[in-house]
């Protein structure tokens, strides 16, 4: 890993010395990495008025596309939001820095439940503040489907060939056959995870297409029946599409939270701390809930809430207690991904 | 004089330098090297397992399939635009690389939009109570894309070598008399296949390699060679294999061109 970030000095050493090297800016700013759409623009245009730091704003669509990029050392970020099992991960390599508590006053608004459910992937709370969290579940238009759905079985019923829209990242398409067939969504077991692989080959010629953020977009077109999704995005679209409903599955699924972290190499290490405690503001926790919909780890933000509606929402705020076969990715190591990998290839190639 | 020569040249040599020597250097250092950096051939010879050869040759056989369309779509075309008594053939050349000013992947994203299943087209189809269409999702939407994307490539080269021919030649035959077809098979076609080879290359090699098509397109359930070299990359973070990959690929267009360049000089020997 470092001799990855050696080789990548060398050739920025080689077109700098040519005389092209990068111009970084003389004013203050922040680097952030986030995922696809899930910030509200106005919270960062009001971040940059309030404290005159520049965001510079940077989006990816899976953890797994992050994580080179911030392993290679290549481009340099301030503050990342990567789920559970890839902070995991991260920390694992010694790619992030201890957040120092006493910059981010305001993760007092953070309930203290997210910051216990955090321990599993950062023990002691030292590397990470929950942004975002949520579970995955089905996401079906009532009108073209047979009854009320409650079960992942229904993603491989025929009668839907051609409506089933899975996810196309390795651990969330592996989890659904997994926690189908009641096994842990961590296995390592190879027989647990051969016989997931058939069933999402046997699933196939059913699927309409695998895609991450489009699940969205086509189920509020009508493009499809059901959908593989994560909860934040069902309140979206289900004010965009009355027909739609989302359902945690009766088998389980997976509970999953974002958090901010700094990577060791973040060259605006104040201004990283300035953000996120930004961030954690209730009011600015508020206004971003209301434009992402995903569900906020932030207690006095969710007071806020005016809708009682959306503020007791069963999808934005589950009662965990209801749903006992609910887990967190762990990280698996790197011979843990390499076998989920390789069966996914396996899949995606069939 | 000669020295000023060489400083015209440096802005170019600093470019393949920079972007396409160095950035070749550490695909070569990758894909003959393992995580711990020691020498293996490992990375190139994966290119045999299932999934890869499969994915190779799909790949290949769409890309096949998308320059025989383009050829059968380009040739007549140009035959027409360059034989044509329009004064304004250029302006027809101008329409046709029109949509080229739009950038690829908007207009990619836009057939995506335009096949979906109530999409733009079948909306159309059913208002005329014609079946619907459904091939977004499926190779044959990869070929299309592909098609789509590339004609111009192809188009271009052929017009190029056609409008070049001296009218007198084709005079000439017809004095002899040959007619319209001995014209046509034994004069305009062999002055033509240089830019025929290299409508074939410029259009073969993207569509060979291409990922951004097939995932748009084809829902992420065709894996092309390219696909896999992306997923190397950016799902499984080992630019090892992706890079042994995109040797073996590179080796195959290397051939393409190897046998174009063989063609282009014997047809190009009758200038």
């Amino acid at each position: 890993m470092m001799r990855k970030g050696l080789l990548f000095a060398v050739c920025a050493l080689a077109l700098s010395l040519c005389g092209c090297g990068a111009v970084s800016g003389s004013g203050e700013e922040v680097v952030v990495y986030n995922w696809g759409e899930y910030i509200d623009p106005d919270v960062l245009t009001a971040f940059e008025e309030e404290t005159g730091i520049h965001v510079v704003y940077d989006e990816f669509e899976t953890n797994e596309i992050m994580y080179p990029k911030v392993e290679s050392g290549a481009s340099a970020y301030d503050v990342i939001c990567p789920s559970d099992y890839m902070i995991e991960k991260m920390i694992a390599n010694d790619l992030l820095q201890e957040i120092h508590w006493e910059n981010i006053p305001n993760v007092s608004n953070i309930d203290p439940q997210y910051m216990n459910e955090s321990e599993q992937f950062d023990p002691g709370n030292k590397y990470s503040i929950p942004y975002c969290w949520g579970t995955v579940g089905i996401l079906y238009n009532k009108t073209m489907v047979n009854g009320p759905i409650d079960s992942w079985s229904v993603l491989w019923d025929e009668q839907y060939k051609d409506s089933i829209l899975m996810q196309d990242s390795v651990r969330d398409a592996f989890m659904v056959p997994l926690k189908w067939k009641g096994h842990s969504l961590n296995t390592m077991d190879e027989g647990e995870l051969a016989e997931a692989r058939d069933l999402l080959i046997e699933q196939k010629p059913l699927v309409q297409a695998y895609v991450v953020d489009q699940v969205r977009d086509k189920m509020i077109g009508n493009e499809a029946a059901i959908g593989v999704i994560y909860s934040g995005e069902a309140i979206y679209t289900q004010r965009e599409n009355p027909d739609l409903e989302y359902v945690i599955p009766k088998e389980g699924s997976n509970v999953w939270i974002d958090s901010w972290v700094i990577p060791k190499n973040a060259p605006h290490v104040a201004n990283a701390e300035k953000f996120i405690d930004y961030m954690c503001r209730a009011d600015v926790a508020l206004k971003n809930f209301e434009f992402i919909t995903y569900s906020t780890p932030n207690k006095a933000a969710r007071e806020l809430i005016e809708d009682e509606d959306i503020k007791n929402s069963p999808i934005a705020f589950p009662d965990l207690s209801l749903y006992p076969n609910l887990e967190t990715y762990l990280y698996l190591g790197d011979d843990g991904d390499a076998l989920y990998n390789e069966y996914w290839k396996e899949v995606k190639s069939h | 004089m000669k020295n000023k020569k060489h400083l015209l040249s440096f802005p170019y040599l600093f470019w393949s330098a920079g972007f396409i020597l160095i950035p070749l250097c550490m695909i070569f250092f990758y894909g003959f090297t393992d995580k711990q950096l020691h020498f293996t051939f490992e990375n190139v010879a994966s290119v045999a397992e299932p999934e890869n050869v499969k994915a190779l040759l799909i790949s290949i056989l769409l890309a096949l399939i998308s320059t025989a369309i383009c050829v059968l779509l380009a040739y007549p075309l140009a035959l027409i635009l360059s034989r044509s008594a329009i004064k304004n053939s250029g302006f027809m050349i101008f329409v046709f690389i029109l949509p080229m000013w739009m950038n690829f992947l908007l207009r990619t994203l836009a057939w995506q939009t335009l096949l979906e299943k109530n999409g733009v087209i079948n909306m159309i189809l059913s208002f005329l109570h014609l079946p619907n269409l459904n091939i977004i999702n499926t190779p044959y939407a990869i070929i299309l894309g592909m098609v789509y994307n590339f004609l111009p490539f192809m188009i271009l080269p052929i017009y190029n070598a056609l409008v070049k021919i001296d009218p007198n030649v084709i005079n000439a035959a017809r004095d002899l008399g040959a007619n319209g077809l001995q014209t046509f098979l034994y004069v305009i076609f062999p002055l033509s296949i240089p830019g025929l080879i290299s409508g074939i290359t410029m259009v073969s090699v993207p569509a060979l390699t291409t990922f951004v098509i097939s995932d748009m397109l084809g829902g992420g359930k065709i894996l092309l060679i390219g696909n896999v070299i992306e997923q190397e990359f950016k799902q499984a973070n080992n630019w090892h294999v992706g890079s042994g990959l995109s040797i073996v690929l590179m080796l195959f267009i290397l051939l393409a061109m190897g046998l174009t360049a063989k063609y282009d000089k014997e047809g190009g020997s009758y200038f």
